[in-house]
């Protein structure tokens, strides 16, 4: 469905086009200010595993923006995933498991931490839909007991000794290709197919656009909602699996400062936190824009914090300039409030 | 330039307002004396807000010059207009839902008196005095939330008065209020006229003010078209007059009141909303259902769309039970619900006119969950196409379109659905004159067709003009049944009423 | 009118107390004056960011940064002051403090009140922001060796004493501090136009604007004042732990956020008292420091806080829900 109020103005006037060149502007400059290290083939393949698992999250943020809500338990959901399956792991399959059995138990873990990630999800999306509260309170509170819970099975110690086998979904390649990077980019098409191919996705966008008036036109919102939030725990649980296998253990607090990222990466993708517009193209190359500045800031040797500071600058600045267009594309129903 | 008149409050002369290319008050005169109460009627785009906004400094005229009290007013901005006593109510009433009664009414002169301080006594004292003043009371401390509609406008009146009101403009003063309300809101309004306060109605629906109100002011397309005492005035005169044409409304369409039986409801009862209800209707027929704000009228509508979880009752559809309660089942059993709130409850307002037409066909052009893209987008343009909504793209935003046109893609979304059942709630509300007759037309043919239509509405001729039968309901019961074209508007008015 | 026992604040309290009881039985030397004076001093830092939280809450918005404003303010006073006066007295180190947790906090209001941008989205932005200047271009080292004076003010005690029952306890007079913000807000939310504009932002900002109240200056206020009072809490912080640690303090926002939604502020604004916020600080404070004593290990924290939010919002989320759709 290409009927989107977007789809009279020209393609150079998308905020997709604009974040093309972004992208491409700060992939030229740093490979200017450091070409050999940049563009060495070592670079990019570190990137490459780099991003995909708050790129992950961030998609899972996208999709519920996108009803005009927000999953601010997304990290939480990752961690306690990764934890179960961790805990699955070393309990029953331990470091030195190879072969089929340690396959067969990495898949039970693989289970695990998607059901888990779906559990989450429909508990917030009962929350959302069928309790009618803030979407901003509910992932508050139940990140919090995610959070929480993984805290409280680990002791808020670390989860470690895997079969080698679990390396395979972070750190290996599939013909010189990451595999965190295959699995982002199967996640992101998926989105991208079920936002504009599907009935599904078109109900999403609608409900974003209006609450109210979805409900007068018989869309299901109760029923959109929950599996909105659902599918969002599970992008959340396959990047906790991601972190797990990248670190070769879980922790309730790995990866804290992946929130701020995940909101950041679909604010500046474009996607309007009052709801009704997002696509999924702009977020991917939101987070290729990310992932460029941050391993350009690394190798200049700029440290974590100040990459914290870009973050926020950047954030701030694409909210000012997108102010603009979301003036006209803002609901009825939401005054400027918390958002 | 001769000494102003000083017999005269507010005095608008040669106002023009261009707005883009765009002229919409083009050299109107507009006066109002001391006590005087004036009706300024029009459709919607004749410029009658636009001269509110001007009249209470929140846009400036292109042309023209305002005097308030004699004074000229340059650049008059809305504290300026406000300390100069010129009021506006709008229809939203702009109150606090979280502040107190008293509060709220003592908000505004407190602010326009500068004040840094605020005094609970003080302002409870304020506003116990205003309300004594138009002899209503209310309890000071209660949360505006709690009031009912009537309450929160005569708190918004009370505030107004608060600031030393001399003019009081009030947008759509009548539409939510039930017939005792605006009894009592008339008598509050004569009391005001006593005491040199002037009144501005502005209301496309104005019949029911005519009769505290002195004079009659018409705007059409930017132009001031009619001036004149009130009592030269009626209601068809009015509509001549704001529509520049004769509008005959057709009758009803044949109806022999054969066909099967399409719907019936059985003891439909919602505590607090509607009681014992049970009716039916048969296909091809076009229902009326009518009464005051509050009659339950609404919510009855809703019951039968599920949008309401009725406690009790039946509700079948061509022989098969609808569940309560749930929009979807109902959507699913082929009823269809058009709402009275276009912008905020019918349209997706930042979504292409194509979208809002085939968010209602999604389930049909489905195939695992794919959507057949050309098979949607195809019919959603030939419904567009067949209810003649006039636009050069269908993938423009819906905002694009003029009410009437945004009306007919709120139907055309259901109408692809092919229903047996459409209820319109308010059809034609917010839609310029014009447009109206030709919905009507789209209702009759639908009945034809071999539709149930059901047309909730407190526009009498509206309902006299499409309806084959009109149920009344008061208080929350249905209390009369009507043949159509067997009634007079005054004698239906009065079965509404008493 | 909303009974007495459906306010969230009765609800709060009687959670308070059915903990307290619980805590008695399973430990007697729970109820005395060292607990109640350890629980006092765990809620002074947490009560004075629940207040502003609670006032930003009540104009209609959130602010998830103001500890990022607190640990900022502080370690800058702390360093500002060993770097060029080291005996600064404690009341300039305060106000020091104060007015750099203002400034910051006015660059929220510029975001917020300036370009109208939804609040969570740009405190989430601003929390990074100022966080990663701090570490970046400040310091990111722990300093205890603070400015005398500001080590001297977390030894000023109000009483001191041990009672005959052998408890020993102490009030410090940090604690005045939140019983001056305490009065300070309560004087500016029901004693001035001001405070009342809040309110009617809150409740709505068009009708706010209609009427004439300035919503960008009012905005703006709510902001700076937060930031002012993070400012505050921060360096109180700072001298009661006799650290200065840029580290500290974020992460805390989520906790103080509960506690003033517990005590039934709304997150679409118009809504929020005093006292329930105080009733949520108190929650919170034994949730964190007590939880043992009920026989919940501390490990449990965050689940419980977690579950409280949930419950505590939730449940008149759902009736609300209910009363409308039984309204029809």
């Amino acid at each position: 469905m290409s009927g989107g109020p977007r789809t009279e103005a020209k393609l150079t006037e998308t905020p997709e086009f604009r974040l093309a060149i972004i992208a491409v502007a700060v992939f030229v400059l740093m490979a200017a200010l450091s070409p050999d290290r940049f563009l060495s083939p070592q670079n990019l393949t570190s990137m490459a595993f780099q991003f995909p698992e708050f790129a992950i999250l961030a998609l899972a943020m996208t999709i519920t923006m996108m009803t005009g809500g927000i999953d601010l338990s997304v990290v939480g959901v990752a961690n306690l995933s990764a934890v179960i399956a961790a805990t699955i792991l070393t309990a029953f399959a331990g470091a030195g498991m190879v072969g089929g059995a340690a396959i067969m138990w990495l898949m039970i873990a693989i289970v695990a931490a998607l059901t888990v990630g779906a559990v989450a999800g429909f508990l917030n999306g009962i929350l959302v839909s069928r309790f009618g509260l803030p979407p901003i309170l509910a992932t508050l509170g139940s990140g919090l007991v995610f959070t929480g819970l993984a805290v409280a099975m680990t002791g808020g110690s670390a989860v470690m000794g895997f079969p080698a086998v679990v390396a395979v979904i972070g750190n290996s390649t599939i013909f010189h290709v990451p595999v965190p990077l295959i699995l982002f980019a199967l996640l992101a098409f998926g989105l991208h197919v079920l936002l504009t191919r599907t009935g599904f996705g078109l109900r999403v966008t609608m409900y974003g656009a209006n609450p109210l008036a979805a409900l007068f036109a018989a869309i299901d919102v109760d029923r959109i909602l929950l599996k909105v939030y659902v599918i969002a725990g599970m992008f959340s649980s396959v990047a906790g699996l991601v972190i797990m296998s990248r670190a070769n253990s879980a922790k309730a607090d790995y990866g804290s400062s992946y929130l701020l990222l995940a909101v950041l990466i679909a604010v500046l993708g474009g996607v309007n936190p009052y709801g009704g517009y997002g696509r999924v193209i702009g977020v991917v190359l939101a987070v290729l824009s990310m992932q460029f500045l941050s391993s350009g800031l690394n190798m200049l040797q700029v440290s974590n914090f100040a990459r914290e500071l870009i973050w926020g600058g950047l954030l701030l600045l694409v909210m000012v300039i997108n102010v603009t267009n979301w003036a006209g594309l803002r609901p009825r129903r939401a005054p400027a409030k918390a958002g | 330039m001769g000494s102003p008149d000083s017999a005269v409050l507010v005095e608008m002369t040669g106002v023009t307002k261009r707005y883009a290319g765009v002229t919409a008050l083009d050299r109107v005169d507009f006066a109002v004396r001391p006590g005087e109460a004036v009706c300024l009627a029009g459709e919607n785009g004749s410029g009658k807000s636009t001269l509110i906004k001007i009249l209470s400094g929140v846009e400036q005229p292109s042309e023209g010059a305002i005097r308030i009290g004699g004074e000229q007013m340059r650049g008059l901005n809305p504290r300026r207009a406000a300390s100069a006593g010129v009021m506006v109510i709008f229809q939203d009433f702009s109150l606090f839902p979280n502040l107190s009664v008293a509060e709220n009414i003592a908000f505004a002169s407190e602010l326009a008196e500068h004040r840094r301080f605020f005094n609970r006594r003080a302002a409870r004292e304020t506003a116990r005095k205003v309300l004594d003043r138009i002899g209503v009371d209310i309890p000071l401390d209660a949360r505006l939330e709690q009031l009912p509609v009537a309450h929160k406008q005569l708190v918004a009146i009370c505030r107004a008065l608060a600031c030393e009101a001399r003019l009081i403009i009030m947008d759509e003063p009548t539409t939510a209020l039930t017939e005792r309300e605006v009894r009592r809101l008339l008598g509050i309004i004569r009391l005001l006229k006593d005491e040199g306060v002037a009144v501005v109605f502005v209301s496309h629906k104005l019949a029911e003010v005519l009769e505290v109100s002195e004079k009659v002011v018409v705007l059409r397309n930017g132009r001031k078209v009619a001036e004149g005492p009130a009592t030269e005035f009626n209601a068809s005169s009015l509509t001549r007059h704001m529509t520049g044409r004769e509008v005959a409304e057709a009758s009803p369409g044949p109806f022999n009141g054969a066909g099967e039986t399409l719907l019936t409801v059985e003891k439909l009862d919602k505590p607090g909303a509607f009681r014992n209800v049970s009716f039916e209707m048969r296909r091809g027929e076009v229902l009326g259902i009518t009464g005051l704000l509050g009659s339950g009228r609404t919510s009855l509508a809703k019951a039968l769309f599920g949008l309401v979880a009725p406690a009790s009752g039946r509700i079948t559809l061509d022989g098969a039970d609808v569940p309560l309660g749930d929009p979807v089942a109902a959507a699913h059993a082929r009823i269809g619900y058009v709402p009275e709130d276009r912008l905020t409850e019918g349209l997706f307002l930042t979504q292409s006119i194509l979208r809002n037409v085939a968010v209602g066909r999604l389930d049909s052009h489905e195939r695992r969950g794919f959507l057949d893209m050309t098979g949607l987008v195809g019919e959603a343009a030939d419904w567009l196409a067949r209810l003649k909504v006039k636009t050069p793209s269908i993938a423009a935003p819906v905002t694009s379109l003029s009410g009437g046109n945004q009306q007919r893609v709120a139907l055309a979304r259901w109408l692809s659905r092919a229903p047996k059942l459409l209820i319109l709630n308010g059809p034609s509300v917010g839609v310029d004159v014009g447009s109206k007759a030709e919905i009507h037309d789209i209702i009759r043919d639908l009945g034809a067709q071999g539709l149930g239509v059901i047309v909730i509405s407190d526009d009498l001729p509206e309902l006299l003009a499409t309806c084959h039968r009109i149920l009344v309901m008061r208080g929350g019961e249905m209390v009369d049944e009507i043949e159509g074209g067997s009634i007079t508007e005054d004698d239906l008015s009065h079965k509404l009423a008493s | 009118m909303t009974s007495l026992l459906t306010r969230n604040e009765t609800l709060v309290a009687v959670v308070i107390v059915l903990f307290c009881i619980l805590a008695a039985v399973s430990d007697p030397n729970f109820l005395t004056v060292t607990t109640l004076s350890d629980l006092l001093r765990a809620s002074i830092v947490l009560g004075i960011f629940a207040i502003g939280a609670m006032l930003v809450l009540i104009s209609g918005g959130i602010d998830v940064s103001f500890t990022a404003v607190a640990v900022s303010a502080m370690y800058m006073t702390t360093k500002f002051s060993l770097a060029f006066w080291p005996e600064m007295p404690w009341y300039l180190i305060f106000t020091l403090s104060v007015l750099l947790g203002a400034g910051l906090g006015a660059i929220n209001g510029l975001f917020i009140a300036g370009f109208g941008l939804p609040t969570l989205i740009v405190t989430l932005g601003t929390l990074s922001v100022f966080r990663g200047f701090l570490l970046t271009f400040v310091g990111s080292d722990r300093i205890s060796a603070l400015p005398p004076d500001m080590r001297e003010f977390s030894r000023m005690v109000i009483a001191r004493g041990t009672t005959e029952g052998g408890d020993f306890y102490n009030l410090p007079w940090s604690l005045a501090a939140l019983v001056v913000v305490v009065g300070l807000t309560a004087f500016i939310l029901h004693k001035t136009m001001l405070g009342r504009s809040i309110f009617a932002i809150g409740g709505s900002v068009e009708s706010a604007r209609r009427i004439g109240i300035n919503v960008r200056q009012t905005q703006f206020f709510v902001y700076v004042y937060v930031g002012a009072l993070a400012g505050l809490a921060g360096i109180l912080h700072g001298s009661m732990n006799r650290m200065a640690d840029p580290f500290s303090l974020v992460g805390l926002e989520l906790s103080v956020i509960a506690a003033v939604v517990l005590g039934g502020a709304r997150l679409i604004g118009g809504y929020g008292t005093i006292t329930g916020t105080l009733l949520g600080v108190a929650l919170i404070v034994l949730v964190q420091n007590s939880l043992i004593v009920i026989g919940i290990p501390s490990t449990w924290q965050s689940v419980t806080i977690g579950a409280l939010i949930l419950l505590g919002t939730g449940l008149p989320a759902y009736q609300a829900k209910r009363a409308a759709a039984r309204a029809g």
